[in-house]
Order: C-alpha cells, then sequence, then structure tokens
C-alpha cells in the first residue's frame, strides 16, 4: 500500500453557525458568530462574510464584544483559549491560555468545571470570576449558556437549572433560591430553559418548557418574592431577550415565531411569523436598532427592530438525516442535498455558501414536535441538469405511506426548477433507489423499487414495472450510454435492457446482499463494480457476464467519478476503527491511490464534484484529482476533501487576493471609489483656506471639452464619473489658468496611448498633484496606484465581479 | 419571513380521451345541420370545382346543395324508380346516376332533362362513375355485369362479365380492369362483401370496405394486402380521404365515423351519428363533413373559421369588478419615474385564512360550505387531509352539533367511495365514529346517515371483492396466454437457487 504525502485531507466549510449566539457589533454593522473553529464575521446589510478570524484549534464556544474597546472581541474555545481579535480587520491581538480544555461561555463560566475561564475579562466578567474564586456559590450550574444571565450593571448573578432559579448578588455574597414545583395540574413541565435579566430594572425573566414565561420581581428577599406569568409560546421558550432600553421582551422557540413583549404592557405584542425554523438563540445589538436570530436550521436572521426581516444568513443545513444522498448539480456544479424540512438545498462547494433552497413539498411547515412531517428523501438529475426529480415521503404511525414523485424542469428564464409533474404514490412501498437514464437522446428514464420506468415527454408516464422473483430491489444504476441498467436483488444483480425491458442476464457472487452497483465510465465501461454486505468488491466484465477479479475488503461506500474511470471506496477497518479510502480503476485490482486515517467514524456520504478548471498534476497518486475533487460527510457531519499541497497553496493565494481590507459593505467599486473619495475629501478640507478665493470656472475648460467630446458609448456610466470629475475641475480652479492649459497639453500627449476612461481619471487625479506639490509625493503615489487598479478593473472580464457581488 | 403557503389542492387528472392534434382539428366543427330527405341517402359526392356543389342522392331524385344554403340549389328528379351513385365529372359540368331501372342517366349540371341515357344494362345499375381521363362511363349493375360507355354518342365501349355476384361497388371478389383489355387484371378476395372502394390519388393503394372490416392493398406488390382494420362493429359502408390524404375516414352502420392516420393507421378520431351511416363525403380542404343516414336524414358539418375557434379557447368571460383590478396594471414607468414598490399582498382563500390562524374548525367549516362541497368536494378533501396533517383533524371534527355533524356526515356519503378520496375521508368517518360513537342514537338524523354509510359500505365492499374475484380470472387468462421465456442466467445464481 502506497501512502502519499502530498493529498491531504481537509475541512471543508458548511460548519454550525447557530451553535452560540451571534454577536453584534457597537454599530451594528458587523455581526460575529462562531463556526466551527473559526469566527465569521458578516456583514449585517450585504449577509456578506467579510473574514473568517482563525487561529483557535477546537471548536469556538463563544464570542463577546470587549466592552472597553468596542472594536475589539473576545472568542473562547474548547481548545483552551482565550483570544482577543480586532474583528474590524480581523487581527489577533493576544490570547492566554486558560490552561484546561473546557466548554464555556465567554460572559459566564464553564460548565462542567467551575473554573474561572475568562482571566482578563474587564469589569463585570472579572468581578464575576473572583467572586466565584472566592466562594464558588453556583456549584450546580446548566451546561446550556442561555440559562445563566448577569443582572443589572453585573450586579447579580441569575442561573436556571432544573426547577430552581439562582440568584446570586455579588455585593451580598449572598445567593437566593427559588424552586418550582415539578407538575402543573395539567402535568406540564414548569422546567427552566432560559434566563434573561432586564438592563435597569430588577426583573428576570424565565423561559420555561411549557411555553410560559414568567417574570420574577423583589427577588432579594427569600420570602416576599413575586412573579407575573406570560404565555403565547405553546412549547418550549428556548431562548429570551430584553431590548438594551429595557422596554421590550424579546422571545422564541420552536414555533419559530418571534414574539416582542412590551415591557409592563404585557398584553400588547407583535410577532413575527414563519422565521423558518426554530429559534436557538436571540440577541440584540448594543444601540437596538438591530435583532437577531439564530436557528436550528443552520441560518441566522437579521431583523430591524420595526420587527422586518431584513437579512438572512444561511449556512449549510445539516439535518438529522441525509436521506437523499450528496449529489452534484449539473448546471450550478452545487452540491445538492436535503436541507431544511422539505427543500432541497444547494451549495456551493468553492464558495462555502448556500446558493439557495428548493422548496420541494410546499406546504406550509408547522412547527411542532411531534408531528410528521414529509421529508425529501430522494433526488436525482439528469445528467444534463434539465430535470431534477424527488421523492418526498410522510410516514405516520398507523396510516399508510404517504410518497409522492415530483418531477422539476429547469426553466431558463427564471433559472430555477419548476415543477413539471407530481406522481402521488407512484409506489406501494418505500424507494430505494432512483436514477435518470444518462442517454444522449431526450428519452429518459427513471426507476425505482420494484422497479417501474418512466419516459418523458410534454408528460410522464410509467413506462414498464419489473420485478425479479419478488425480491426488494435495492439500488440501480444505468450504464454512462444508457444502454443498460443493473438493479440488484439482494445478491442478484439483474441486468436489462432499458430499450426493450428485457431481462438480460442475471449475475451473482454468493454470498451477501449487494451493497453499492456501480457502472465503469469511458475505457472501463464494460466493468460494472458491486460491493456486498460480506465484504467483497466484485468486478463483472458485461461482455463475457463473468466475474474479473474480486477482492475482500469491508467497503462501506463506493462511487464513481463520473468524469474519469475511477472508482473510490471508503473501507472499514474494525480493528482499527479507521476508514481508508482507495481509488482504482475498475480494470484493474490495484489500487491508485489510498489514504489511511481518513477519519474516525464511518464515512456515509461522498461524491465527486466536478472541478471548475482541471489540474494538470502529472503525478501518479494524485492524478485522479485532476478532474473532479471527492467530498466526503463524516458522521459528525463535516464536510472534507482531498486537496494537493499545491491546489491549496493556490487557494490561499487566491483567497488572499480576494479579502477585502475594509469591513464597510462593500463592492470592488465601493472599494475603489470610497477610497478615492476619501481622499479627495482629505483634501477638500485640507482646502478649505483657499477655497474662498476661487476663481469662477473656465467655461471652455479642455476637461469639459473631452468629457462632451468622447463619444457616449466608451464613457461608463454618469453616476460614476460625476463626482470625481466635478471635484476634480473644483480643485483645479484653485490654480491660475497657465497650470489648466498646462494640464491640457498633457492631456493631449496623453491621448494616444489612453483609452478615454483613463485620462477622465487620470485628470480627475493630476489636478491637485499640480495644486499642491509639497503635499503631492505621497496622494500623488497612491493615486497613481489607484489609476492602475481601475485600469486592471476595466481590463478584467467582469464575470468574476458577479461572483463577488452574488447574494 | 417567509410567506404563507396554500393549501395545495392536488388536482386530479382528467379521465377520457387525450386532447391530441387530430381531436382538436376534427372538434373544430360547428353545430351539425339536419335535412330530411326522402329516403335513405345512399351517396354523396362534391363536385371537385368551386364552390364545391354537393349531389345527395336519395330515393328517386338527386338533391345539388351548394356550400352553404340548407336548401337543394337544384334537383333531378326524372328517375322512375330509385336513384343510384350521382357522381360529378372531374370538370364539374356532368353529373351521373344509376337507376333500378337499368337506365344510366347523364345530366348536365345546370340542365333538367338527362342528356343522354345508357341502356344495355339488364337490371337495377348501382353504381356509375366517370373515368379519370372524363371520356367514359363505367357502371356496374346487379346483372353482374360491368360496362363501360362512351358519353358523347352513347354506345357500349366494353362489358365485363366476369362478376359472379351483384356489383353494388365489388362483391366477396372484386377485379380490377384495364380499359384497354377486356380482362381482369387483378382479383383480389376482400372475404365479405364489398360495400365500398376508394383509390388513394397515388392510384397505389386501395382501400376496400366490406363487413366490419377496411383493408388496404399495396396494387404495386400485386395487390398485397397492407392492413385489415377492424374498428366498427357492423358493416363499413362508406370511405373517404381527408384533403391532404393523411386520414382515411370510415362510415358504418354502427353509426360511427371513424379517422385514421394513413400511416399508422391506428385510429385518431371518432365521431358519433344518431343512425346508421349509409354515405360520406369531406368537402375540399376538410370545409365541412357531410354523412347521409338510413332514416334520410343528411347531416352536414361546417368547419370554424377562425375567430370563431378562436373565441373558444380564449379566456372565459370577466366580470364587470375586473376591470377596476386591472386598472393601471398595464402601465409601464418611464425611465425617470421613481417607483414606489408597494408589498403585494397575498391573496388567501377563505379556508386558508382560518388555517393561517390556526383556527381549525372554523377552516373546516368554511371548506364544507355548500358550493365548495358539492361543485369542488377536491378542495374540502384537500383541507381535510391539511388538517390531518397539522395533527388537528380530530379537534376540527369534534364538537359540532347535529345540523354541522349531518352535514359532514352528507358530504362522506357522496365522496367516500370516490376512490380519488377515499384514503383521505376513510381516516376522517373513522375519526368521526369515535368521536361521537357517544351520541348515537340521540338525533334520528344523523342515525339515518349513519345507517346509510354503513349500507353504502356494505355495498361497496361487495363491489370491491368482485373486482378482486374478476382481476384474479384474468391474471390466470393473461398467465396462460402469455409465452414462457427462459430468462438466461449464469451458473452461480442457479448453484444458489
Amino acid at each position: 500500500m502506497v501512502e502519499h504525502g502530498d493529498i491531504r485531507v481537509v475541512h471543508r466549510g458548511g460548519s454550525k453557525i447557530n451553535s452560540r449566539e451571534p454577536v453584534i457589533s457597537s454599530d451594528s454593522r458587523l455581526l460575529l458568530c462562531a463556526s466551527g473553529e473559526c469566527v465569521k464575521v458578516f456583514s449585517t446589510s450585504t449577509e456578506e462574510c467579510i473574514h473568517d478570524l482563525r487561529g483557535h484549534t477546537g471548536l469556538v464556544t463563544g464570542v463577546l464584544l470587549r466592552p472597553s474597546n468596542h472594536l475589539q472581541a473576545y472568542s473562547c474555545s474548547a481548545d483552551g483559549t482565550v483570544r482577543l481579535w480586532d474583528f474590524t480587520d480581523g487581527i489577533l491581538i493576544k490570547w492566554r491560555s486558560v490552561g484546561k480544555a473546557c466548554v464555556c461561555v465567554c460572559t459566564c463560566v464553564c460548565a462542567e468545571l467551575f473554573q474561572l475561564v475568562a482571566v482578563h475579562l474587564p469589569q463585570s466578567g472579572d468581578r464575576l470570576v473572583e467572586a466565584r474564586e472566592l466562594s464558588a456559590v453556583l456549584s450546580d450550574v446548566s451546561s446550556n449558556p442561555a440559562a445563566i444571565a448577569f443582572g443589572r450593571g453585573g450586579e447579580y448573578i441569575v442561573s436556571a437549572k432544573g426547577l430552581q432559579l439562582e440568584v446570586y448578588f455579588f455585593k451580598k455574597q449572598k445567593s437566593y433560591r427559588f424552586s418550582l414545583k415539578e407538575n402543573n395540574k395539567k402535568g406540564r413541565k414548569n422546567t427552566f430553559t432560559c434566563v434573561a435579566s432586564h438592563p435597569q430594572d430588577d426583573c428576570i425573566a424565565t423561559g420555561h418548557e411549557d411555553g410560559k414565561i414568567r417574570l420574577w420581581r423583589n427577588f432579594s428577599h427569600k420570602k416576599e418574592y413575586t412573579y407575573s406569568t406570560l404565555h403565547w409560546h405553546h412549547s418550549v421558550v428556548s431562548s429570551l431577550c430584553f431590548t438594551p432600553e429595557g422596554t421590550n421582551l424579546l422571545s422564541g422557540g420552536v414555533e419559530s415565531v418571534l414574539v416582542q413583549w412590551r415591557y409592563n404592557q404585557e398584553s400588547q405584542k407583535d410577532f413575527l411569523p414563519r422565521l423558518g425554523a426554530a429559534i436557538t438563540h436571540i440577541v440584540v445589538s448594543p444601540d437596538g436598532a438591530l435583532f437577531c436570530t439564530s436557528h436550528s436550521d443552520n441560518k441566522i436572521t437579521i431583523i430591524q427592530s420595526c420587527v422586518k426581516v431584513s437579512a438572512i444568513i444561511q449556512g449549510l443545513v445539516k439535518g438529522e438525516s441525509l436521506s437523499t444522498d450528496l449529489m452534484v448539480d449539473p448546471r450550478s456544479k452545487a452540491m445538492v442535498l436535503n436541507g431544511k424540512p422539505g427543500h432541497l438545498q444547494f451549495y456551493s462547494l468553492q464558495r462555502d455558501k448556500l446558493l439557495f433552497n428548493l422548496d420541494i413539498v410546499q406546504q406550509e411547515y408547522i412547527h411542532q414536535s411531534g408531528l410528521q412531517q414529509f421529508e425529501v428523501v430522494k433526488a436525482a438529475f439528469t445528467a444534463s441538469g434539465n430535470w431534477l426529480a424527488s421523492v418526498e415521503e410522510r410516514k405516520q404511525k398507523d396510516a399508510e405511506l404517504e410518497l409522492n414523485l415530483k418531477l422539476w424542469m429547469f426553466d431558463e428564464q427564471s433559472q430555477s426548477f419548476v415543477l413539471n409533474t407530481t406522481i402521488s404514490a407512484p409506489h406501494e412501498a418505500r424507494i430505494t433507489a432512483m436514477c435518470f437514464c444518462q442517454s444522449t437522446d431526450s428519452q429518459t428514464t427513471m426507476l425505482a423499487l420494484t422497479f417501474m420506468a418512466v419516459d418523458d415527454g410534454p408528460s410522464w408516464s410509467c413506462d414498464f414495472v419489473g420485478a425479479y422473483h419478488s425480491l426488494v430491489p435495492e439500488c440501480c444504476t444505468f450504464s454512462a450510454d444508457g444502454s443498460l441498467l443493473a438493479v440488484s436483488f439482494q445478491e442478484v444483480v439483474t441486468v436489462w435492457s432499458p430499450s426493450s425491458w428485457e431481462l438480460l442476464t442475471t449475475l451473482s457472487q454468493p454470498p451477501g446482499a449487494i451493497r453499492d452497483l456501480c457502472f465503469g465510465k469511458l475505457s472501463c465501461s464494460k466493468y460494472l463494480v458491486g460491493t456486498t454486505a460480506n465484504n467483497l468488491l466484485c468486478c463483472w466484465n458485461l461482455l463475457t457476464c463473468a466475474l474479473e477479479w474480486s477482492t475482500s475488503m469491508n467497503t462501506s461506500l463506493l462511487l464513481a467519478d463520473p468524469l474519469s474511470e475511477n472508482m473510490a471506496a471508503f473501507l472499514n477497518v474494525h480493528n482499527v476503527d479507521q476508514i481508508v479510502v482507495f481509488v482504482f480503476k475498475p480494470n484493474e485490482p490495484r489500487p491508485l491511490y489510498s489514504h489511511k486515517a481518513v477519519c474516525s467514524g464511518n464515512v456515509t456520504r461522498a461524491v465527486f464534484a466536478p472541478r471548475e478548471e482541471m489540474l494538470d498534476s502529472c503525478e501518479e497518486s494524485s492524478q485522479w484529482l485532476n478532474h473532479s475533487q471527492l467530498y466526503f460527510l463524516t458522521q459528525c457531519m463535516d464536510l472534507m476533501t482531498f486537496t494537493t499541497k499545491a491546489e491549496e497553496a493556490r487557494q490561499m493565494a487566491a483567497s488572499k487576493q480576494l479579502v477585502i481590507d475594509d469591513s464597510i459593505a462593500m463592492t470592488p467599486f465601493h472599494l475603489l471609489l470610497g477610497k478615492h473619495r476619501g481622499q479627495q475629501q482629505q483634501q477638500e478640507s485640507g482646502q478649505d483656506s483657499l477655497s474662498a478665493e476661487r476663481t469662477p470656472l473656465p467655461q471652455g475648460s479642455a476637461a469639459i471639452k473631452e468629457l462632451l467630446q468622447t463619444p457616449a458609448h466608451i464613457l461608463p456610466s454618469t453616476s460614476f464619473l460625476c463626482s470625481m470629475f466635478v471635484q476634480s475641475l473644483l480643485i483645479s480652479v484653485t490654480d491660475s489658468r497657465s497650470e489648466t492649459k498646462h494640464v491640457e497639453e498633457e492631456m493631449e500627449s496623453e491621448k494616444e496611448e489612453d483609452s478615454e476612461e483613463e485620462e477622465i481619471e487620470s485628470r480627475a487625479v493630476r489636478p491637485p498633484e499640480m495644486a499642491r506639490c509639497g503635499q503631492a509625493t505621497e496622494t500623488a503615489t497612491l493615486t497613481k496606484a489607484q489609476v492602475k487598479e481601475l485600469r486592471r478593473v476595466k481590463k478584467l472580464d467582469h464575470g468574476w465581479l458577479s461572483s463577488v457581488l452574488d447574494l | 419571513m417567509a410567506s404563507y403557503k396554500p393549501t395545495k389542492i392536488t388536482v386530479y387528472p382528467k379521465l377520457g380521451e387525450k386532447v391530441t392534434q387530430d381531436t382538436v382539428y376534427w372538434k373544430n366543427y360547428k353545430a351539425p345541420i339536419q335535412i330530411k330527405e326522402f329516403g335513405a341517402v345512399t351517396n354523396i359526392n362534391f363536385s371537385p370545382v368551386a364552390p364545391h356543389n354537393f349531389a345527395v342522392t336519395a330515393f328517386t331524385r338527386i338533391h345539388i346543395y351548394g356550400p352553404f344554403s340548407h336548401e337543394p340549389v337544384k334537383s333531378f328528379t326524372r328517375f322512375k324508380d330509385t336513384a343510384y351513385c350521382g357522381r360529378f365529372r372531374s370538370d364539374g359540368q356532368l353529373l351521373v346516376a344509376g337507376c333500378e331501372d337499368s337506365v344510366v342517366r347523364l345530366f348536365d349540371v345546370n340542365g333538367k332533362v338527362a342528356l343522354r341515357m345508357y341502356k344495355g344494362h339488364t337490371k337495377a345499375v348501382h353504381v356509375t362513375d366517370f373515368t379519370s381521363d372524363s371520356y367514359q362511363i363505367l357502371t356496374g349493375s346487379d346483372d353482374y355485369s360491368c360496362r363501360l360507355w362512351d358519353i358523347p354518342n352513347a354506345t357500349e365501349l366494353n362489358a365485363y362479365q366476369e362478376h359472379t355476384d351483384y356489383i353494388r361497388c365489388g362483391q366477396h371478389l372484386f377485379s380490377m380492369f384495364d380499359g384497354r383489355v377486356d380482362k381482369s387484371v387483378m382479383t383480389l378476395d376482400h372475404g365479405q362483401p364489398v360495400e365500398s372502394l376508394l383509390l388513394y390519388p397515388s392510384e397505389g393503394l386501395l382501400v376496400s370496405a366490406g363487413g366490419r372490416f377496411v383493408k388496404v392493398w399495396d396494387l404495386l406488390k400485386k395487390g398485397q394486402p397492407l392492413v385489415s382494420l377492424k374498428n366498427h362493429h357492423k358493416t363499413v359502408t362508406c370511405l373517404c380521404l381527408s384533403s391532404n390524404g393523411e386520414r382515411l375516414l370510415s362510415g358504418s352502420l354502427d353509426r360511427h365515423v371513424k379517422v385514421y392516420n394513413t400511416t399508422s393507421y391506428k385510429v385518431v378520431h371518432n365521431f358519433d351519428y344518431a343512425a346508421s351511416i349509409l354515405s360520406l363525403a369531406l368537402a375540399p380542404n376538410d370545409e365541412s363533413i357531410v354523412v347521409g343516414m338510413t332514416n334520410g336524414i343528411l347531416n352536414l358539418k361546417h368547419r370554424k373559421n377562425a375567430e370563431e375557434s378562436k373565441e373558444i379557447s380564449g379566456q372565459q368571460r370577466r366580470r364587470p369588478s375586473y376591470r377596476v383590478f386591472v386598472k393601471g396594471k398595464n402601465y409601464f414607468p418611464k425611465q425617470d419615474d421613481y417607483l414606489v414598490s408597494k408589498p403585494v399582498k397575498q391573496h388567501l382563500a377563505k379556508y386558508d385564512k382560518q388555517l393561517k390562524k390556526f383556527n381549525v374548525s372554523k377552516a373546516l367549516d368554511t371548506a364544507l360550505e355548500a358550493w365548495t362541497r358539492l361543485k369542488k368536494p377536491e378542495i374540502t378533501v384537500a383541507v381535510i387531509k391539511e388538517l390531518d396533517r397539522r395533527g388537528t383533524l380530530k379537534n376540527a371534527l369534534a364538537g359540532r352539533d347535529e345540523q354541522g355533524l349531518s352535514r359532514l356526515l352528507y358530504f362522506l356519503i357522496g365522496n367516500l367511495f370516490d376512490p380519488r378520496f377515499a384514503p383521505v375521508l376513510v381516516t376522517a368517518a373513522e375519526m368521526i365514529l369515535d368521536i361521537y360513537q357517544s351520541v348515537i342514537g340521540q338525533s334520528s338524523v344523523v342515525d339515518r346517515q349513519l345507517l346509510r354509510l354503513q349500507e353504502m359500505l356494505e355495498r361497496e365492499i361487495d363491489y370491491q371483492q368482485e373486482l378482486l374475484e374478476v382481476l384474479g380470472m384474468l391474471d390466470t387468462v393473461f398467465a396462460s396466454s402469455l409465452p414462457r421465456k427462459e430468462v438466461p442466467c449464469s451458473m452461480f445464481s442457479l448453484m444458489i437457487r
């Protein structure tokens, strides 16, 4: 076995952004959230990820703004470090090791160790820590960070666990405990789920498992405490939050409705329904202008304080079960899998971004636990990407299985899939496999359990129903040219002809049921490879209908690269408990490449994604990565991939180039123009004294002539030019006429070599340079650089722009 | 915030004939015009020249109708007995007709009296026609002979005596004659008395109708039979080709006219008539279909002109309030205009409004309103299904008074046995019985409805059982009739089994 050092397994995006509550910067422009091993900084207006704060080696468990400096933020991680970041520039300022790996939240406490975690937390955090070091009062703390809150100005800390609420006053160093009865009359649960404290008032709001919110007052006394109850939620209240002024209380839960209660006028409430998925956290920006909710489907919604959704940041949704396999959309090259309940998600692998969700079920989703919903269980694309087939099913306890097969056609006009045909109850039992015929002609065929083929045209109809000894078919696949169909029935592989629907031959390899089947591609198209449950990997030659070779290996997953002959097999090595990957060609039982210890735990799903541009690696070991890249999902739903070193280096370079160091919501144009404008403004302010003695503009200025004489179709849009142009004229006027003439001459000389646009740009830039030679050197170089940049922008293909701007 | 997704009303496919290009074409005729003739209409023939009058032979008369008039333009009544087979010459000037009294008469279309009389046959002449060079007439008679006449001097040129039965258009055996030879060139056996013959314009194919069969013969391959169509269940009496030659029409005593595709010889359309059809003709360009029947009725169907057909396919009539809603909708903002976008208000159906507010009982009530319940039961069923999906169907069904319950039961009785709705309504019916079993016996109305439901259920079960029995019988029939095919297997699989 050969081990190749230069191919590595890397983690590739798609991590959770809803694990901890996000943080909004004090100016409400940026949003920080913990995402896997890094902290992501998003713009609240454009939803764009501005940069990642990388450095932690473990899962980030909390993010917090530094109270003394609102441009810095702390993050703490399971690797036992706390880091201080300048999040606008993405710079690590300092880091401190806490010593012990701990699951913690910056504001509060480590849940398991009761250790002080945030050593250099100023103010309240510090005090808390000190206090706790002294007395270690809060001994029984819930592991849920939502169940701990600081009271008004850090005077007290509230913690809830089970049926007990504990309030600890730092000054008095005294704690009060309040407990509720376990059950109400109706047998509902009173357990605390979350806690929030009023910023100005002595009031604590607690959320309960039965959907009630209690407002506790007067809790500094053991006996005379009071509470009032608010009830709207029908199930668990998962998050509570007061606005900074304390006028409103926000609550959310499984219903995915954000409820805004008026403080002291609790009968008045506002709702924001249908947010998509259960609310897990609610955060309010320090100025109270924005609310932000994170949802269980890996989504962060940014809401304006008038209860209107303004932006949605969506991550890769990983449901509990990945029932549809990983697929690649041939059109957008996006990875497709089932995401939100009843939706298919299209996820761009290159940009680590969720492109869109396709609503398959098209039904109102009822957010209620224990309700059986329609789930998308199977999906398949045609080779051209024109058709998509999806299967949704719903199983109720004692009712029949409800199945729907839907066929979607790609609509060029709306650039999305449009429902073409719905077939209800296409089969009586669960559909085990579904695939499209890959043939080039218009006839497309698809099949599934007991297996049925469907024909296309303006309408779809069942073409053929086949069965083999009343066995249940497990998997099916079409050959590359669509002339053969292989269906496995337990341990027998049957080969059919899709044109006449005849059973051509049966292949079998005793014993063990077939798990996966793949036809070879290109030069190996005469081979059919299958894996069995009894640790065999078999390859049949379809010309002789005989077994070509077989090896004994415990394959958990087998898949074929659509663009080359290669196949990849994921192996389970039992005694080592590791996954090994083999890449091989079906015509020889020798691996091209193998990689040990890919990850721990089983690999359930994998996919070959075609590359946007081919690699030209000629090394034998990495040649298989030239056409497509192998992505796989581990047991803990991490998306991993194989890359070579060279490729990684290239990617790093590319990403650095693209990083935009300004944190404002930005476009490349903004980058260029914004800076330029800033400069101009500086100059303007510098010239305020001069502006008094400004002479009126010469009407026949060369610059104006130039602009007017240039053919309109070569000019950039006027909105682009206007302000710069006008400003440049204003400044140039401060100088004597002779100098403007000089400029004019220069223009003339430049005319031949430069394009019109650049001329205008240079005109906009030059005059100030002429005006003040002393200061000019610095600005001139800058502006020249910018001219170059503009030139580059102009020459570039603007296609990349759209990719950057794409939302 | 996503908007509310309204309840999906399942669209059930309409059973019945598929709409194809052919059905659209052949249905595009106006309502038929019926004209009563004196006797059975035995022949209809269109004039080959404009304005395409047609001659209708019925009883002792031949009427000539114009393309649009419903009154005869002209009639030839000088027959002593029943007239047969009035046919136009290719220039539309002359008309020939046979008669029961064995005389063949030739008429000028504008005249009244016969121009020539051809005497020679000894029995009734049922078949007359002009030859393609239009100078001769071919006649067939009950005296087993077939004669060729010269038009100008009314002499008999040739007589073919080979037939052994009445010539009514042919017989069991029909023969092909060449005018230059006095013997048959080709003899084809149809098997049944031949009622009608039709030669393709290309003269390569011949269609014959006789008995229940329509047969197509390839004349170029020495009369090899090409296809035999058996789509009628009574004798086929007449044949006709559509103007472009791509469709073949056949009329039969079973009161149907069938349209065949002449490439695949499949029936693409079917017309029904009130009585047995004896004759059939298509106007040039398929402008009208004329059918003569045994009860003496002539049925005329004219093609709709372009505007008329458009009228039907266009949208249905709009209500007067439509104008209010559409006002300003087609105004496009100019370039400088500042567009203030207004949030589009989602329009929801009544039941959806209630469902949105989680008012489950009210949602069911609105879905059970008389109009919806009777006219669009699929909406009611969809709402019940939606409630079931939400797990709140029980709540919606419970707590109803006698009137509400009887309305529900009434709906169930009407729709429970519809196979499209059964899966949903059975669960609902079970729930209703669970909920209201304690109050059974308190209201006579509800009790009566429950009894009715039970009765219908029993009937349905019996019916299903019978169907299953039939299915079993059919399965055995099919299984025995299909040839067994050996599936090739590799040695391995044989060993396993």
